[in-house]
């Protein structure tokens, strides 16, 4: 570091402030470790609901979804998914879409499907919740 | 690199120039898992509306998932969804700086494929025996 503070051209503001050439710094990355480390036992839970409900009819279905403990499980499962989803989108539509117009339209895409698909499920297992 | 017209400077080597190696298919495979992962949402979304819709939704719902197309469908959903989170657990370990040696990343690459198999086929198994 010290070697850098001589040579670099950056500036020392620039490095204390530490955003990169983005902006937006280590961001990225931290966000998307976060809600990977909460999608470990979440994921495993999803997989157990998904098998518990696999053997129940529409009746016995929406009594399982309807529990606390489920709902909220799923509930979390699916906000901590779609974040990780789409900053992994993200990163594949910056990877191979260069094009600056389709870039932007297929990010912006990107988030409204993220949050189409979290609030929708959202929405769904709420309703379920509080109708029983 | 995305620029019309041809390349006036040299080109880093892509893929296809490198033959393949085991650290390099679980990587590949880690961003495809997820890219399907991101599509595969699709259907936890539609089995949570229906089931919210009512019971000739879930029924229908029901049906299509049952079916063995569907269920080759939630079988491959589920292996990558094992597939992601065992390379999201060998992205962890990297990202504290080991397992990086040779021999390492190796054995993590191999045992990736392995855990996430054989979750699945365990996730399969608790499946038929209800």
């Amino acid at each position: 570091m010290s070697q850098e503070s001589s040579t670099s051209l950056r500036t020392p503001l620039g490095r204390v402030r530490g955003l990169g050439a983005a902006k937006s710094g280590t961001d990225h990355f931290w966000k998307s470790r976060v809600t990977a480390v909460a999608n470990v036992p979440l994921t495993i839970s999803f997989v157990v609901i998904m098998l518990m409900l696999s053997k129940r009819d529409y009746a016995g279905a929406v009594k399982l979804v309807g529990q606390p403990l489920v709902a909220i499980l799923l509930l979390l499962f699916i906000g901590s998914a779609t974040y990780h989803m789409r900053l992994g989108m993200q990163v594949i539509i910056e990877d191979y879409v260069h094009s600056e117009g389709r870039k932007i339209a297929l990010l912006m895409l990107n988030t409204f499907f993220a949050i189409a698909v979290g609030l929708a499920s959202a929405y769904a297992i709420l309703k379920i919740g509080f109708a029983g | 690199m995305a620029r019309t017209g041809p390349a006036e400077r040299p080109l880093s080597p892509h893929l296809q120039i490198y033959k393949p190696s085991i650290t390099m298919v679980m990587s590949i495979l880690h961003r495809i898992t997820g890219a399907a992962l991101f599509f595969g949402t699709l259907l936890l979304v539609i089995a949570l509306v229906a089931l919210a819709s009512g019971s000739s939704a879930y029924g229908t719902v029901q049906a299509i998932y049952g079916s063995i197309p569907g269920k080759l469908v939630l079988f491959g959903y589920c292996w990558a969804l094992f597939h992601h989170m065992c390379g999201g657990i060998r992205h962890f370990v990297w990202d504290t700086g080991a397992g990086l040696e040779r021999g390492t990343r190796m054995k993590l690459a191999w045992g990736t494929l392995f855990a996430s198999l054989g979750l699945t086929v365990l996730a399969f198994a608790a499946y038929l025996a209800g």
